[in-house]
């Protein structure tokens, strides 16, 4: 593999969904070098570990699995000009911008005109959630569960319980399949399955007993899981089983942005953009699922290409100034993002994106200077998407949800 | 010396418990010169009281001044300093605030510096409130007042055992693990160990079993000058970005019973909280309890208020070896050619080389001396600290494997080596940080597993081919 370069057009942390789409669209407004680093050995992203259908519609028009969608996404990248990198970390990021990164040829520095932070979200860990008790092996993430299965051929336990009925946690139970794993039950601390049908319907037909308003009280074992307590509504219950998957509760991957300097939103875990992707700090964009836990890789990939638009665009003419601010009042509501407006240029992102913490009714409403500019009656639900047109202009507008009763 | 398995062995001296006390008191002897034979019944060392500490190397400012723990964790302090850059050792010297948040506790200070001086740390410093703020701007502005003691300073808890180990090995010591001592009988010249399958002989014993000392006593003298009370802690880690939050280790005014909750800075770049002080009688687990560690993030957060926006990397707990008695409980059975060292409660990082070079005292004086060696080695163990060059700076590390610890493939398999070697996930993610970042092993998972196929005594998953 040749040297990387030392400068640079526009550098990519990131090849997932999003980052590779970005990388493609790019080169085809005619970029001149366009980098996308990628810590994993392999580019593609999370799709790489799905083994699963459907991904693809959106971008290749036809149902694919996941292994088969990263490859083809990849491909595009690569025939469009883009410079992929695997196995390359990026350590640091700084004014310029510059990146500071790592690979087996020790530590490099990269200047950039342009870096888009795309580095996608994670599953909350069993120590982001306190859940107590010993710490013994087999209790892992979704992803750890995939890679495990996927990517090494192995089989981490038998019998495990899955924590989470998000889409995801479907995902872990698809996975387990694959192996020959027969999960003894679902675990679920809300009072509905998360997800939407037809996933929700699963463990039914699977046989697995599906534990709703429960939560994990212990988990047991010495060097192996042995056996997990829950506390459900009337009381504690042991289940043995070998392994726990602690599903969903998806955070974006920002560490690298917050070390960087990059203003952080609390209420997403990500960065806080403007319409166009930009971050607080100059030269830095932001797409796909570090942006919000958390989305498909369909929509990730037309996020980086949307982002990619409003890079190219500020290359030519760099932007003016920084758009007024979008506020989320209290209540049910987890986030919105983008957290600011743009004044220059046609939207990337052209709505709101809002998520619910818990189930709610009431009328949900965009306001500027305490009046209505829009709003509607809804009902909110967790993990469901939730949308709101942008406002017209450029002038400061809050999000207000008002609960019924 | 080859020899099969279940034939008799000699060493001068059988080493009962690889913890830091155990390792350091290995060292001691090996670098002295003797044959030195250590035990572990363990997949790994550092299995027991020494795996969750928070990794302060006290100055002992606040240790009881005449206490045996006082000289210990004083030469401890002393001889870790000394030998540190020797063995490739980080220091952050970060200093401590010792802050009082209420009247009470404000009034206790004066008393609290007169005992630092009587340890001998004679560079503490009052504070007043804003000065203290002008410090640490990130502290909760309810602070009343707080002393610096500019010695208090974080080390890797990890690396340190492993590097004292490391030395005694290179002075021909051994490590077996997996090695239970089932038993044993002086025959007035010489003790006879009884393992699983196989039997050990060695002049002295050092019983430095940690949480069993007072079991192994039992068995092997036939009495018990105490109790293991097991005393459990529980720690929050935050992720890296929150080390901006405080440059000092954050001390309470300490009570009776516990020096209390500290939020500090880790050797690896994250932010430290706990540890919680319950009294227990299992000895083997420290379970953690979802209250407990939720608790822990309130008091961190009424410490340092901005700790509310970050996010938790990992969570642990640890045991203390504690005894009904406050001070450490070590003491040589003379005529019987065997040394027991009990009670190492949370100084036992930074006095495990006083407490060895203790032990080794009262053996000298017993009698037990050693052909020195001519000269002494001084093996370095590799840095996986951020206090120093890290092997991802490097060329040739093989890629990073472990993004969030930044472990290169490099690391990892020096890690799985030679005969320190580590055999378990938990014994490679002491020798390394594998997937105790934020990720808890999201990413590098399938490749540790694959790394580790043929390695671990219980592979981390079975091979699906297998079926």
């Amino acid at each position: 593999m040749t040297r990387l370069p030392a400068e640079v057009d526009v550098a990519i942390i990131g090849g997932g969904p999003a980052g590779l789409s970005a990388a493609a669209e790019l080169k085809r407004l005619g970029v001149a070098s366009v980098l996308v680093l990628e810590r994993d050995s392999e580019a593609g992203g999370v799709p790489r570990l799905c083994g699963h259908s459907p991904f693809g519609f959106r971008e290749f028009h036809r149902p694919m699995f996941g292994p088969a969608f990263a490859r083809a996404l990849v491909a595009r990248a690569r025939e469009a000009g883009a410079d992929i990198r695997p196995a390359t970390t990026v350590t640091s990021l700084g004014p310029g911008p510059r990146l500071t990164v790592t690979s087996d040829e020790g530590v490099a520095e990269i200047a950039a005109r342009a870096v888009l932070v795309a580095t996608g979200a994670r599953e909350a860990s069993r120590a982001e959630r306190l859940i107590g008790g010993s710490k013994p092996g087999g209790v892992m993430v979704t992803g750890a569960l995939q890679g495990l299965v996927y990517g090494a051929g192995a089989r981490p336990f038998r019998r495990p319980l899955i924590l989470g009925t998000e889409l995801v946690s479907f995902s872990a139970i698809l996975t387990c399949r694959h192996a020959s794993i027969r999960p003894v039950a679902m675990v679920e601390p809300s009072e509905r399955i998360v997800a939407r049908a037809p996933s929700g319907l699963l463990p039914q037909v699977l046989g697995i007993p599906l534990y709703l308003a429960t939560d994990i009280a212990e988990i047991r074992g010495g060097e192996r899981v042995e056996a997990v307590v829950l506390a459900t509504a009337t009381g504690d219950v042991t289940i043995e089983t070998d392994g726990v998957v602690v599903t969903g509760r998806f955070r974006p991957e920002s560490t690298l942005a917050r070390l960087g300097g990059l203003e952080i939103d609390t209420h997403t875990g990500g960065p806080s953009v403007d319409t166009c992707g930009r971050s607080s700090e100059p030269g830095f964009y932001a797409a796909g699922n570090i942006l919000r836990p958390v989305e498909t890789a369909g929509r990730c990939w037309e996020e980086g290409r949307a982002v990619a638009r409003a890079i190219a665009r500020d290359l030519a003419a760099p932007a003016a100034d920084r758009g007024a601010t979008v506020t989320l009042a209290e209540g049910p509501l987890r986030y919105v993002m983008p957290q600011r407006l743009s004044s220059d240029g046609p939207p990337a992102l052209n709505e709101l994106q809002l998520r619910a913490d818990r189930p709610a009714r009431g009328r949900l409403s965009l306001r500027a200077e305490g009046r209505e500019i829009l709003g509607h009656k809804v009902s909110v639900r967790p993990e469901r998407r939730i949308r709101i047109p942008l406002p017209a202009g450029n002038y400061p507008v809050q999000v207000v949800f008002e609960e019924e009763p | 010396m080859v020899q099969s398995q279940g034939t008799r062995q000699r060493y001068d001296v059988a080493v009962i418990g690889a913890g830091v006390i155990g390792c350091a008191t290995a060292r001691r002897y090996a670098i002295a010169g003797a044959r030195v034979l250590l035990l572990e019944k363990a997949a790994d060392i550092l299995d027991g009281a020494s795996k969750g500490n928070s990794a302060i190397l006290h100055t002992g400012f606040d240790a009881p001044p005449g206490s045996v723990e006082a000289a210990c964790v004083a030469e401890g302090y002393r001889e870790y300093l000394d030998i540190r850059e020797k063995l490739g050792l980080p220091l952050l010297r970060t200093g401590a605030l010792v802050i009082a948040w209420t009247d009470e506790q404000e009034a206790a200070l004066p008393e609290l510096i007169d005992q630092a001086r009587a340890n001998g740390v004679d560079d503490v410093q009052m504070l007043s409130r804003q000065e203290t703020l002008s410090r640490e701007p990130g502290l909760a502005p309810t602070l009343r007042a707080s002393f610096r003691v500019p010695g208090e300073s974080i080390i890797d808890p990890w690396s340190a055992p492993l590097a004292y180990l490391g030395q005694a090995l290179a002075h021909g010591a051994e490590l077996r693990r997996n090695s239970e001592v089932l038993g044993g009988r002086f025959d007035g010249e010489e003790w006879e160990l009884r393992l699983a399958g196989e039997s050990v002989r060695a002049r002295l014993v050092i019983n430095a079993a940690g949480l069993f000392a007072d079991e192994v006593d039992l068995a092997l003298i036939g009495t018990r000058d105490f109790t293991t009370r097991p005393r459990k802690g529980q720690f929050v880690v935050y992720d890296k970005p929150a080390a901006a939050l405080a440059s000092h280790i954050l001390l309470p005014v300490p009570t009776k019973i516990t020096k209390g909750v500290v939020v500090c800075p880790t050797a690896f770049g994250n932010l430290l909280v706990g540890p919680t002080a319950e009294d227990q009688t299992d000895r083997r687990t420290a379970r953690l309890v979802p209250e407990a560690l939720a608790a822990l993030r309130r008091r961190g957060e009424e410490i340092l208020p901005a700790l509310k926006e970050h996010t938790v990397t990992a969570i642990y707990a640890g045991l203390r070896p504690a005894t009904e008695f406050k001070d450490y409980c070590i003491r040589s059975h003379e005529g019987l050619n065997y040394v027991t060292i009990g009670g190492i409660r949370s100084t036992g990082l930074t006095s495990a080389l006083g407490t060895a070079s203790y032990v080794f005292g009262l053996t000298e004086a017993a009698g037990f001396g050693f052909d020195a060696p001519d000269e002494i080695a001084w093996p370095n163990v590799a840095n996986i600290s951020e206090a120093g060059e890290r092997d991802w700076q490097r060329p040739g590390n093989g890629g990073v494997v472990c993004q969030c610890e930044l472990v290169t493939r490099r690391e990892i398999e020096a890690a799985l080596e030679g005969p320190l070697g580590a055999r378990s996930l938990a014994g490679l993610k002491r020798r390394t940080r594998v997937t105790m970042g934020r990720c808890q092993g999201f990413h590098c998972s399938a490749r540790l597993a694959k790394m580790t196929r043929d390695v671990f005594d219980t592979p981390m998953a079975e091979r699906l081919d297998h079926d």
